[in-house]
């Protein structure tokens, strides 16, 4: 596992509920009552339409990856900086965990894996979105 | 209303350092600024507007104002990351045509290498759901530079090209970082920083900084200087829009470079010569593609065998040897790509890497981060007979 400090997110209004969610190992993404569009991240106002309409959802988590890259070098490299598409519609922005970074390719179908972030003072903070391969 | 014709470039200045210990970063600005001036045969009274960004410290155009000593009737402080400074020039002439101001003084300086520097403003709304991911440029440009890869087979030689053909220029320019001519071995063997990019991939470290001069044509055509006239411009920014619009292979430059060429009436066929933004060699394929240099999923074909290299390529860019191998100050390469531009025009560049009569260039640049969220800035710039 990297040994960078993985920077806790700070919570607010508008997003307290993904940070809760994650916490029970589900992912949240907001979806819009008034054109139907799915969005990530979190916005209270839709991005595509502007409407105050939106409302969770609850992704299952899965999709493939869009396009990674690993960092070679600096604090706690190797790691993998991945866009992955969810089978929901949105692209999210993550960090993928694998034994073996090499092995992982545009296309590969991936699924969450909750990681703890590094709480500001001690302990463990929020859960963070990573991803890792599913095997499908 | 037009912007074609409606300003002209009197005075640009790169700063020759490009490590600065012991200077302050409003020194460098305000020799920036000195030298733009005494390049195009002002003062700084005769200076009504100033344009800066947030490589400006303290409260932006209030604190520089000041202390540079202008009186101005117009500022702005346009931020939309490295190519800020092309979009100036356009923001600078559309204050000019609208009679907001005659002389407009644009400047940056940084020093990345002596103290450290804020990149950027806390509280952005995507900072809880990216700031853990720990992206930086290298992997960003790197997600895009894969994604292209495997749409379109684009491969690290072709990307290697880029550097080749601007460290080449670079030798013949006494002030660059890398003034060493490198071969497509020495690129992709260089170490991989973020896959797919290697180090020799990415673009300089620099303190330093640069300015210009935009006036109106009345007061440029007193001047003894070859009248660099403003044809176009366009600007754009381009985002993943809530996830559903995440395209990593185009930028926003596909937008305002069209937008450019259509208000300057040419094609990028009657270009002479392109400055193109150039963080990392990847920056440069988009752009190319986006700008109508060539089709898109055709720039490793296109920049391949020296096609960027001046006297023997069909394009040639970055004659000074760019943000890749001789200036990126202060991590923003947008007005070192404008004075290249303003050289060429002139006919001032080193005369290794001279484009026979140079009449009209492109100035084009990305700013902010091009796998997040970035824009892009184009200019059309033309030499008056
Ligand atoms: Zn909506």
């Amino acid at each position: 596992m990297s040994t960078r400090k993985l920077l806790a997110p700070q919570p607010n209004p508008e997003t307290d509920a993904f940070w809760d969610g994650l916490g029970e190992g589900v992912l949240r993404i907001k979806t819009c009552e008034s054109c139907g569009q799915p969005h990530y991240y979190p916005r209270h106002i839709c991005p595509h339409c502007g409407s105050e309409k939106t409302r969770w959802l609850e992704s299952a988590g899965c999709g493939e990856i869009y396009s990674l890259s690993v960092m070679r070098r600096g604090e706690g490299a190797p790691f993998a900086v991945a866009y992955v598409t969810l089978d929901e519609g949105p692209a999210l922005m993550t960090n993928l965990v694998a034994d073996d970074l090499d092995t992982l390719a545009i296309g590969q179908r991936v699924r969450l894996a909750p990681q703890a972030s590094d709480a500001d003072t001690v302990g463990d903070g929020p859960s963070l979105p990573f991803f890792t391969p599913s095997g499908d | 209303m037009s912007l074609r014709n409606a300003a002209c470039i009197a005075g640009a200045f790169e700063h020759p350092t490009r490590l600065a210990p012991d200077m302050t970063t409003p020194q460098l600005h305000a020799e920036c600024a000195a030298g733009a001036l005494a390049d195009a045969g002002l003062s700084l009274s005769d200076v009504d507007g100033y344009f800066c960004a947030t490589d400006a410290p303290g409260f932006g155009p209030i604190s520089m104002i000041d202390y540079l000593g202008l009186t101005v009737r117009h500022t702005d402080s346009t931020e939309m990351g490295g190519c800020t400074y092309i979009q100036h020039v356009a923001h600078a002439a559309q204050a000019i045509a609208t009679g907001k101001c005659s002389v407009a003084l644009i400047t940056l300086a940084g020093r990345p290498r002596s103290e450290a520097v804020q990149r950027f403003r806390p509280g952005a709304p995507e900072s809880a759901f990216e700031q853990w991911v720990g992206l930086t440029n290298h992997t960003s440009y790197g997600m895009c530079a894969g994604r292209h890869m495997h749409e379109f087979g684009t491969t690290s030689e072709q990307l290697a090209w880029i550097k080749v053909a601007a460290s080449h220029h670079a030798q013949h320019n006494p002030h660059a970082m890398l003034p060493k001519v490198v071969t497509v071995e020495d690129v992709v063997n260089s170490p991989t920083i973020a896959d797919p990019l290697h180090r020799l991939d990415c673009c300089v470290t620099t303190d330093g900084g640069g300015a210009l001069v935009v006036v109106s044509p009345e007061i440029a055509r007193t001047l003894n200087r070859p009248v660099i006239s403003l044809l176009g411009a366009g600007e754009a920014t381009k985002g993943p829009s809530g996830g559903l619009a995440l395209d990593l292979t185009t930028s926003a430059a596909a937008q305002s470079g069209p937008r450019a060429f259509e208000e300057a009436g040419v094609t990028p066929a009657d270009i002479k010569y392109a400055s193109i933004y150039d963080s990392f060699t990847i920056t440069v394929l988009l752009q190319l593609e986006d700008l109508g240099f060539c089709a898109k999923g055709e720039g490793g074909k296109f920049v391949a065998d020296g096609n960027l290299i001046s006297g023997s390529g069909k394009l040639p860019f970055n004659t000074d040897g760019g943000g890749l191998c001789n200036n990126h100050p202060m991590f923003r390469g947008g007005i070192t790509k404008v004075i290249e531009a303003v050289r060429q025009l002139r006919g001032e560049a080193a005369p290794a890497v001279q484009v026979p009569n140079c009449d009209l260039a492109v100035a084009t640049g990305i700013g902010g981060s091009l796998g997040a969220r970035h824009g892009a800035a184009t200019i059309i710039l033309e030499r008056q007979s």
